[in-house]
């Protein structure tokens, strides 16, 4: 695949800095937490065992800290075709304000904070800066993930 | 359950015990279907070949999440995850073990809080920090 050799004007780089997705609800249901705790082979008895959670000072099963990315959030449309199909993960920075319990009701909204291309070993990227918020049904902010995509 | 740790007890330079991952295709596919991360690069060998790559690679989210465990077990049941990031700077592939480590970086008081902040990484087989990352905790005083 050729790609061209830069892409990204500023007037476009405005346009996408600030487009949002559309809202994810998902009510988080202790089955959810647990295959998740399972799938990351982390054994903490707070993401695992009802009983021993319920005596701890939670009260319950709370998740585990990258369970969020299970919401399955969308991605902002950018506002413009991307000559790109392939997609790499470049990292995530999590804020916790409050733990997520199984019975909360999450709702995510994903949003472009910056986009940038870089040339690099395999040829033109684009690298856009996304920032998800997660509420939970108190409209309180349960914690925030800043992540980097990387299109190529 | 490992003892709790305390603040007061906590040194800058001090290590988390280490936590050691073996992860294998299966795990992958275990974490697609929990986290509802389908992309193919994780599973599909040839589609991994297309992509550019030699094998399929773990998420970068397993990645975090190692991470992720390796703060949360040490901090215990009374200590707060503040923050965690990573950055997926090299790629791990499944079969190879890897081993999330960490490092106390700084103590400190803020807003009535006891806060640690801690360098924390995955290092393969080789010895390489695949994943570079950071974390703060607030944890309880004795």
């Amino acid at each position: 695949m050729t790609t061209p050799a830069s892409f990204l004007t500023e007037e476009m780089r405005q346009q996408a800095i600030g487009e949002k997705s559309a809202p994810r609800t998902i009510d988080v249901e202790k089955g959810a937490i647990i295959k998740f705790a399972q799938a990351i082979e982390d054994d903490n008895p707070v993401f695992n065992d009802d009983m021993a959670a319920r005596d701890s000072r939670y009260g319950g099963l709370i998740a585990p800290p990258t369970f969020l990315r299970s919401v399955g959030v969308d991605r902002p449309t950018y506002p413009f075709d991307l000559p790109f199909t392939r997609l790499l993960d470049g990292g995530s920075d999590w804020e916790y304000f409050h733990p997520v319990r199984a019975g909360d009701r999450i709702t995510a909204i994903s949003e472009i904070t910056d986009i940038n291309e870089r040339t690099g070993r395999m040829g033109l990227m684009i690298i856009t800066t996304i920032v998800v918020t997660y509420r939970n049904q108190f409209d309180r902010v349960a914690a925030t993930q800043t992540s980097t995509s990387i299109r190529y | 359950m490992a003892e709790q740790v305390y603040w007061d007890d906590v040194q800058e330079g001090i290590e988390l015990p280490p936590v050691v991952k073996n992860p294998t295709t299966q795990q992958l596919v275990k974490y697609a279907g929990a986290s509802g991360d389908y992309y193919q690069i994780h599973y599909d060998q040839g589609f991994a070949k297309n992509n550019g790559l030699d094998d399929v690679i773990l998420h970068g989210a397993l990645k975090n999440a190692f991470l992720g465990h390796l703060v949360t077990k040490w901090m215990g049941q009374a200590g707060d995850l503040k923050r965690l990031a990573c950055q997926y700077r090299g790629m791990d592939i499944p079969g190879t073990p890897v081993t999330a480590k960490g490092v106390v970086t700084r103590k400190y008081q803020e807003q009535g809080a006891n806060l640690v902040d801690c360098e924390l990484w995955l290092e393969n087989e080789k010895g390489d920090k695949t994943t570079p990352g950071s974390a703060t905790v607030a944890l309880p005083q004795r």
